[in-house]
């Protein structure tokens, strides 16, 4: 997994909340067998005037002008701006993979759905939840001024605005460690082999049926 | 002074650090073609092996077919990802009921159809509609892919736990209200995101009343309410379900198992961080109108104003909604005119399902004005049962179409689907825009309510009469 550090990019405001992952990246897509490739796809229903299915030349489809993410000022964006319980709905990865392919690294939304959440870490990716004040505040100034980016700074868990003014934000301490030293969860776990096996050792005592083979 | 959630946290930690990042131990892992393929990809590519291959039952069930006379799947893509998962299971040694075995069926439905779930275990699938299985007592939720294949490589999951929330269901429900109509109206009181960062038990009298299979739909919502997790404390209902499941315990071991699930209980003093209580004697069969399950209200209400809310953000989300569903502020839900009517999915395909929309259709006909009618059973298993009950013959003969399982328009990965601008009243669990296909408008109700849609062509006269009888009866 590549590391989450530091990140200064051009920011895409969604203003819209329960933006949910089928929106995100439509079940259609969910068939390919592999992890890369959503970009294209990402929002399609909105992003698109047709109908997509899988195996479509995306560069030729009709855009959908009204769609912020189709506006040439947002182009390049790497941080999405968003309203609250962001990613609501199905527990596909495919959601964040397809943002992530898009090149957004870093969300930013008062709040976000749960499983969507975790997703991300998984992916190098970092949600950041800040107050509705903050982030009704940062839609007012990407609305007002084009080209606005904002640095964010996993480290010292803060944002900085274009001004110089900086905003704080939680995380918790063991997914921090994990994005910034870019750490293998499944290596990390099976550090702790041992424990597992131990647990693994009492259950079989106190709850055999759990192991049992299959009749 | 504990709850259900926690006893079921504290007895699958493995390790905890001093920043409360917890190792839990997971029982059960169930898997779909949908959300492994890449897992499975990273273990080749890791050359891992699952911890314990047999603690995995795989079944296909998003992508495939359900029409009865053509088995195959046409859509090549489809095809490829149903075939990879039938090669990785054999690849790795993993249990799979593949399609043409008669135990096929949604993933969440033959779990604890075959009692693979089990009460006091942890189980995880790729799959958000996993918290249906903690109406066993389980603590059961969805992951993503790359946690999918962490536990297919270590069989424990890095997590925090959650808040625990209880959910009191007090009273009686009324006739032809359901598990459905009880989740529906809970998510329009606390919101789709109500239950976020909470871990949700249902629990109180009305709850102690119902059946496995209200449970089931009642805890498959809570998804829906934000929570990843629902759960219902064991009891006998519990444990007569489970007696001779092909995958239960038997013998000594039940009695056993049995003596250790009576303790799967919140103790009477436990405290939760977060309490709503629901009377259920209040609840109306309930239809939701918008976009969101959170914006829904009663069968007997109206398509709201969103001029008329006080918040700007809801007026705004509202207009939306109404844009994209055809509606008029003030159209009263009956008047509501449908094109098709779904009965299926995770949330509402079970024996007991079926039998409340067969209620409901017996000797009645689905209306001209609907375009299909789908009966989609959640289990081969399922579809039996209800074929040795006749019920198949009471959906046939009313003009449903009486299909193999699968999740089908639930999700319109397969060729079951809508086309833009069709209404559907669906007993699946997401009204989300292009969900049952792009462009289409999904309405999310009982079967009992839908069952009476198809007959009516609207919200829906068919329960009226049935209401009626009841009355006098």
């Amino acid at each position: 997994m590549d590391a989450f550090i530091t990140l200064r990019g051009l920011v895409l405001p969604l203003d819209r909340a329960n933006v949910d992952t089928d929106a995100i990246i439509p079940k259609q897509y969910l068939k390919s067998i592999k992890r890369s490739g959503f970009g294209p796809t990402l929002f399609d229903e909105w992003r698109y005037l047709d109908h997509g299915e899988p195996g479509m030349d995306h560069s030729a489809r009709p855009l959908n002008p009204d769609f912020v993410l189709n506006q040439s000022r947002y182009q390049g964006a790497q941080i999405l701006l968003a309203r609250a319980n962001f990613g609501c709905g199905s527990s596909r990865e495919h959601a964040p993979w397809a943002l992530l392919d898009y090149g957004i690294r870093c969300i930013i939304a008062p709040s976000f759905a749960d499983i969507f959440y975790n997703n991300c870490f998984k992916n190098g990716m970092l949600p950041v939840a800040l107050s509705d004040e903050i982030v009704d505040d940062l839609f007012a100034q990407v609305e007002a001024q084009e080209g606005y980016e904002l640095e964010v700074d996993l480290p010292a868990q803060r944002i900085v605005q274009p001004d110089g003014t900086t905003v704080e934000f939680d995380i918790e301490p063991g997914r921090k460690h994990s994005l910034v030293n870019g750490l293998d969860d499944i290596a990390l776990t099976l550090e702790k082999t041992e424990l597992i096996r131990e647990y693994e050792a009492r259950r079989k005592v106190d709850a055999p049926w759990l192991f049992a083979e299959s009749r | 002074m504990a709850t259900l959630y926690d006893k079921l946290w504290r007895r699958h930690v493995v390790h905890c650090d001093a920043d409360g990042n917890a190792l839990i131990y997971i029982d059960r892992h169930l898997v779909h073609e949908v959300t492994s393929p890449q897992a499975f990809e990273g273990l080749h590519l890791a050359g891992r092996r699952p911890w314990r291959a047999e603690s995995v039952l795989a079944v296909p069930d998003h992508n495939v077919p359900t029409t009865v006379d053509n088995a195959d799947i046409d859509d090549p893509v489809s095809r490829l990802q149903v075939a990879t998962l039938a090669q990785n299971c054999n690849h790795f040694g993993i249990t799979e009921f593949g399609m043409g075995d008669p135990r096929q069926g949604i993933v969440h439905v033959i779990g604890p159809e075959q009692g693979v779930t089990l009460p006091g275990m942890t189980i995880v699938c790729g799959d958000s509609h996993t918290s249906t299985h903690g109406a066993f007592g389980a603590l059961a939720f969805g992951i993503g892919t790359s946690e999918v294949e962490h536990v297919l490589a270590t069989q424990c999951l890095r997590s925090a736990k959650s808040k625990n929330m209880r959910v009191l269901l007090r009273g009686e429900l009324r006739p032809l209200v359901g598990a459905k109509d009880v989740a529906l109206a809970l998510i329009g009181e606390i919101g789709t995101a109500g239950g976020t960062g909470y871990a949700l038990e249902f629990a109180g009298e009305a709850v102690a009343a119902m059946s496995m299979e209200a449970r089931m739909t009642l805890c498959n919502m809570a998804i829906e309410a934000g929570a990843r997790a629902g759960m219902v404390a064991v009891d006998q209902t519990t444990i007569d379900y489970l007696r001779g499941r092909p995958f239960a315990p038997a013998g000594a071991m039940w009695e056993q198992a049995v003596a250790h699930w009576r303790d799967l209980h919140s103790d009477a003093d436990a405290v939760f961080d977060r309490e709503v209580e629901l009377d259920v004697s209040s609840i109306a069969p309930q239809v939701t109108w918008g976009t969101s399950p959170e914006m829904v209200t009663d069968i007997d209400g109206a398509v709201p104003d969103p001029a008329q809310s006080a918040d700007a953000a809801r007026r705004e989300s509202w207009q939306l909604a109404l844009d994209y569903m055809g509606l008029q502020p003030g159209t009263p839900i009956r008047d509501i005119a449908l094109d098709l009517v779904f009965i299926g999915s995770c949330t509402n395909s079970r024996i007991e399902d079926l039998r409340a929309a067969a209620e409901v259709v017996k000797g009645k006909k689905v209306a001209a004005s609907i375009k299909q009618a789908l009966v989609v059973p959640g289990s081969g298993l399922v579809k039996r049962q209800a074929e040795d009950e006749g019920l198949h013959q009471i959906f046939i003969d009313a003009g449903f179409e009486w299909r193999n399982p699968g999740c089908s328009m639930c999700l319109a990965m397969n060729a079951d689907r809508l086309q833009p601008g069709e209404r559907c009243a669906s007993t699946s669990n997401r009204n989300f825009e292009g969900r049952q296909g792009q462009g289409g408008r999904t309405h999310l109700v009982s079967p009992m309510v839908a069952a009476a849609a198809a007959i009516a062509g609207r919200f829906d006269d068919a329960l009226d009469r049935k209401n009626d009888d009841a009355r006098a009866a």
